[in-house]
């Protein structure tokens, strides 16, 4: 194993935050996020910023975070203004380390030149580009409202505007689209030279438009098809660009920080509505209804819905499950131990889809994770001594 | 008591549907035996599911007092019977407990299979028949050419035969009179030593084993000491009785009366149908002729789909048993379903109607495999096995040949269909025996056809390719040699003992390429390619790949995510651990389940 993934285990001894930006044009058909539209309540948004700020204000205090995480719904909907109340609020309750992440979530018709810019002087050094495909048929069947032109140019933007770390999102599998269109899709990518490249599979999601249409009779994604694109994808991707995770690939050294201390089971707070955040052990999560979270939180509330506190065992296990996501592996520990010493283990083994390397549990076959994680997750605790 | 020459004992016999159960019930009305408003419909069907299926699967006995237009009162002793291939052996014990019977037709549909295995079995019994044309309200009914379909098989003149309709009524006064007149009382010796039939018993809960008995000779008391002949058991008659139908508790029945009976007893299995009750301190030296015990002639193996409930399926096959004593079972394991029982039917309804009880009135959730006979394996040292699964089919190397059990069928049919039942026929290796024109246009038909071939579709084959004109019933025949091979269905190397089948051997490739295609398509996808295959002996007949599984991944894992994706992936392994594992492939019960329920 290379020392990165050394570094990488580090991320848990990192302090991240993860915020919230609930508000989307309109909902994407494949989207079960906690999403509002934007266009139903416009008004909300200033109040929905100050109740950000006294939530951060509310959080007991913490020491400098390494990364910060403006996610959606579409942060990028934000003016710079309101960008800015969120990172003094934050700045001011922890401290903000530095050289830390800051990185938005921005779809492309939002993301021009001088917004771009302006969110740049904030300090926001990392964006991640809900590019999904360069393909015009694919964008229309996945519901966005940009075309390829305005993904291209919202690379470009970044670029121009100084960002350190720029993220092209993708999304395989539509169906209707075919293994030519992803591969240009991912050619386009790379020629614009991102940093970081996310590549995910259309999933299924329930409750979700998409879900309905697929009951309904409408074409569902294909697990050959999926499994056809990403193998495509791996072969494609030139060698600057590393698979750090099932569904990442990173320039060395430009990895999304912030995930990697969620893949490392290490803490980050979540602020906003149906924020999750981890804590001293314990991960909490947030109501997912607008009126209830304003409300709580102008009652001084914390907008609390669930905790969940897992005993060493467990929490051993979520930690290989979650490890297990990352191409390097995860330190095998006890869980991965107990793995590796299963029947089901050895089944893995034997099939070539996991490794135990230099104390790593290493999942050869990413496209096989969950099957692996399964198992893990179902481990009985092995007797002491 | 009565004096036998006011005694009527009968049955009525009949094709299903074509009324016995709503004659039967204008019977009692017109009787008396029951007020109308007590009146249900088909009251002599007891079971839920007779009433639900419409068949009758248990002989009734009930006690008619009939004023005849002589002044008279007569005693009608009505012996229900069931009017089901699978039960015929049950109709001619019925038989053997009555002078006469009723042959009864619907008047729009003629004369058919079961009409006329009746007819023979009532003809070789040595009764008076008295045939009657049904449903002569129905605006389709033909009551003069079916008339003559009953004269073609039984002579006779057209004043002979009585015109009813069971549903309105009309018609039953005349055929009561008829009853009288032209039915002969029975004919049994008043002093002799007791000799009285067991027709049918069934067990009872609270009072134990209850037999259907027919005096023949002599008379029996309550109190007094019986012996069963055959089982030389002895015992006090604690109750008799008769019906009437609900039960009158009687002091004697004499001479020619049918009635109940009630000892000691408490086990039916210490009971056999068909046995002679005698009186235990003057017995008789000879019992009356008896009749076989059937035999099974259709093989399943029945498991729950939960494991769980193994015992309780054992539970509900001995109960059911205490009324059924054709049903057989034994346990039986197997690697696909896990523990269930083998278990041997009179015929194809026979097991459809046991699967459905133990599954309603025991609310068990089953799985039944593909129906089996019984096969002869001979082997090459001379010796016979007895093959009830294909399980138990002794390896190629030892065995010399095997022989399949035939059936004789008798097929009726409208004249135009000729061709095409003979093609069916001939597609299910039947060979063809004799052919009759009852009229121009309906024929019957005599083929001799391999059990195995009759017990999947064939009934429901012949009835869409005649469009349900053509009515069959079959009855044993003899064991002969047949090409027959046993297809195993290999999963990854490592054989499905449930999908086994033992087929002719033309018919291999068919049922492996069916079976592999099935399980292909119901068996997810694995971490490897998982060869499914058929085989007669080690020659691979034919194949399908599962194809290993690709990608079994969630894209995305955000922070926001984990606690859902760890659930859901926790539920998802206990989804799996209801899986069985088939060497190393995980199948889950549901894929095995459906495999077999296509057949359906
Ligand atoms: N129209 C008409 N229908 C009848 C008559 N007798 C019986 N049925 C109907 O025919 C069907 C079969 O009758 P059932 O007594 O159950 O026949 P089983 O199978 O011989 O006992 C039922 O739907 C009856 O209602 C009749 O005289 N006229
Ligand atoms: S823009 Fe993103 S968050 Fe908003 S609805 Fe679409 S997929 Fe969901
Ligand atoms: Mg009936």
């Amino acid at each position: 194993m290379s020392d990165r993934s050394v570094a990488v285990d580090e991320a848990a001894g990192e302090r991240a935050a993860y915020i919230h930006i609930p508000f989307c044009h309109r909902r994407c058909p494949y989207c079960d996020f906690a999403v509002v539209d934007l266009e139903e309540e416009p008004a909300v948004v200033d109040r929905y910023v100050d109740a950000l700020a006294t939530e951060i204000a509310l959080e007991p205090e913490w020491a400098p975070l390494h990364a910060i995480n403006l996610g959606g719904g579409t942060p990028s909907v934000l003016a710079a203004g309101q960008i800015e109340r969120v990172l003094e609020a934050l700045s001011a309750r922890f401290g903000i380390a530095p050289g830390a992440e800051v990185s938005i979530e921005a779809n492309p018709e939002d993301w021009t030149r001088s917004h771009a810019a302006s969110l740049r002087r904030l300090g926001v050094n990392r964006v991640s580009l809900g590019v999904q495909s360069f393909d015009g048929d694919v964008l229309r069947s996945l519901g966005r409202n940009h075309d390829p032109r305005m993904a291209v140019a919202a690379v470009e933007n970044s670029s121009s505007a100084g960002y350190e770390n720029v993220n092209v999102d993708l999304i395989f599998g539509t169906p209707g689209e075919s293994v030519a269109s992803w591969c240009e899709t991912v050619a386009t990518a790379v020629q614009l030279d991102a940093r970081h490249l996310s590549a995910y599979a259309l999933t299924v999601e329930r409750g979700t438009a998409l879900s309905r249409a697929i009951r309904a009779g409408s074409p569902a994604p294909d697990e050959d098809d999926l499994a056809d694109k990403y193998e495509e994808l791996v072969d494609m991707l030139p060698s600057r660009l590393i698979h750090y995770e099932v569904s990442n690939w990173a320039e060395a050294g430009s990895e999304c920080r912030y995930n990697l201390t969620t893949w490392a089971q290490g803490e980050y707070l979540g602020f906003g509505l149906g924020a999750h955040g981890h804590r001293d052990g314990v991960r909490r999560r947030n109501v997912r209804r607008l009126d209830v979270y304003l409300s709580s939180i102008e009652e001084k509330r914390r907008p609390e819905a669930g905790r969940e506190q897992l005993d060493p065992w467990a929490r051993d296990k979520e930690r290989v499950f979650l490890g297990l996501r990352r191409r390097d592996g995860v330190r095998a520990g006890r869980a991965g131990a107990a793995l590796w010493d299963s029947e089901a283990g050895r089944r893995f083994a034997r099939a070539g889809v996991v490794d135990l390397v230099a104390g790593r549990l290493v999942v050869l076959e990413p496209l096989l994770t969950d099957a692996v994680a399964r198992e893990v997750l179902a481990l009985a605790e092995p007797q002491a001594g | 008591m009565s004096d036998q020459t006011r005694i009527r004992n009968f049955s009525i016999i009949a094709h299903i549907d074509h009324g016995k159960s709503t004659l039967a019930d204008r019977l009692l009305e017109a009787t008396g035996a029951v007020a109308e408003r007590d009146m249900r419909e088909q009251l002599l069907d007891t079971m839920d599911i007779e009433r639900e299926r419409g068949i009758t699967i248990k002989a009734n006995a009930v006690r008619l007092e009939y004023l005849a237009n002589d002044g008279e009162v007569y005693t009608l002793n009505l012996i229900d019977t069931p009017g089901h291939v699978d039960f015929s052996y049950e109709v001619s014990r019925s038989l053997a407990a009555c002078e006469g019977a009723l042959l009864l037709v619907d008047a729009a549909q003629g004369v058919e299979a079961q009409t006329l295995a009746n007819a023979y079995l009532a003809i070789d019994s040595g009764l008076e028949i008295i045939p009657v044309v049904n449903k002569i309200d129905l605006p389709s009914a033909e009551p003069e050419r079916v008339a003559a379909e009953l004269l073609g098989i039984l002579g006779g003149s057209q004043d002979d035969v009585v015109q009813v309709s069971a549903k309105s009524g009309s018609g039953i006064p005349d055929l009561l009179e008829v009853i009288v007149k032209r039915l002969p009382p029975p004919s049994g010796r008043e002093v002799a030593p007791l000799r009285a039939m067991v027709f049918d018993s069934y067990y009872d809960t609270y009072r134990g084993v209850v037999c259907s008995i027919r005096v023949v000779d002599g008379a029996i008391a309550k109190g007094e000491h019986v012996r069963f002949m055959a089982t030389d058991l002895a015992d006090a008659a604690d109750e008799i009785g008769v019906l009437q139908p609900e039960a009158l508790q009687v002091e004697n029945l004499a001479t020619g009366e049918v009635g109940y009976l009630i000892t000691g007893v408490k086990e039916i299995d210490l009971i056999r149908v068909g046995d002679t009750v005698t009186d235990a301190a003057y017995p008789a030296t000879e019992g009356l002729p008896g009749y076989q015990e059937p035999k099974p002639m259709v093989f399943s193996g029945l498991f729950p789909t939960d494991g769980d409930e193994f015992e309780r399926l054992r539970e509900a096959l001995d109960k059911l048993r205490l009324n059924d004593s054709s049903l057989v079972y034994q346990p039986e394991t197997s690697r696909a379903l896990g523990f269930g029982f083998r278990c041997g039917f009179l015929g194809l309804l026979h097991m459809e109607i046991v699967r459905e009880r133990l599954e309603r009135e025991y609310d068990l959730d089953l799985v039944a495999t593909a129906p089996s006979v019984e096969y002869e394996a001979h082997l090459t040292d001379g010796s016979t096995v007895r093959v009830r699964s294909p399980q138990d089919l002794p390896d190629a190397q030892v065995l010399a040949d095997i022989s399949e059990p035939f059936v004789k069928v008798m097929i009726i049919t409208p004249s135009e269909y000729v061709g095409t039942v003979m093609e069916l026929v001939q597609q299910r290796r039947g060979r063809m025996g004799e052919m009759t024109y009852l009229t121009p246009e309906r024929v019957e038909l005599h083929y001799e056809v391999p059990l195995a071939e009759i017990v999947f579709d064939f009934f429901d084959q012949l009835k869409s390719r005649t469009r349900g004109y053509a009515s069959m019933d079959y009855e044993p025949g003899d064991y002969r040699l047949s090409d027959l091979v046993r297809v195993n269905i290999l999963l990854n190397g490592v054989p499905v003992d449930a999908f086994s089948s033992i087929v002719h051997k033309e018919r291999a490739y068919r049922y492996g390429r069916a079976m592999v295609e099935r399980l292909r398509k119901l068996i997810p996808r694995q971490l490897f390619d998982v060869p499914v295959q058929a085989a007669v002996g080690s020659r691979i007949i034919a194949r399908e790949t599962i194809k290993a599984q690709r990608k079994d991944v969630t894209a995305k894992c955000y922070g926001g995510d984990i606690t859902r994706k760890r659930k859901l992936l926790e539920r998802q392994k206990e989804g799996k651990r209801r899986m069985k594992m088939v060497g190393q492939v995980e199948v889950p019960q549901e894929a095995f389940i459906s495999a077999l329920r296509i057949d359906e």
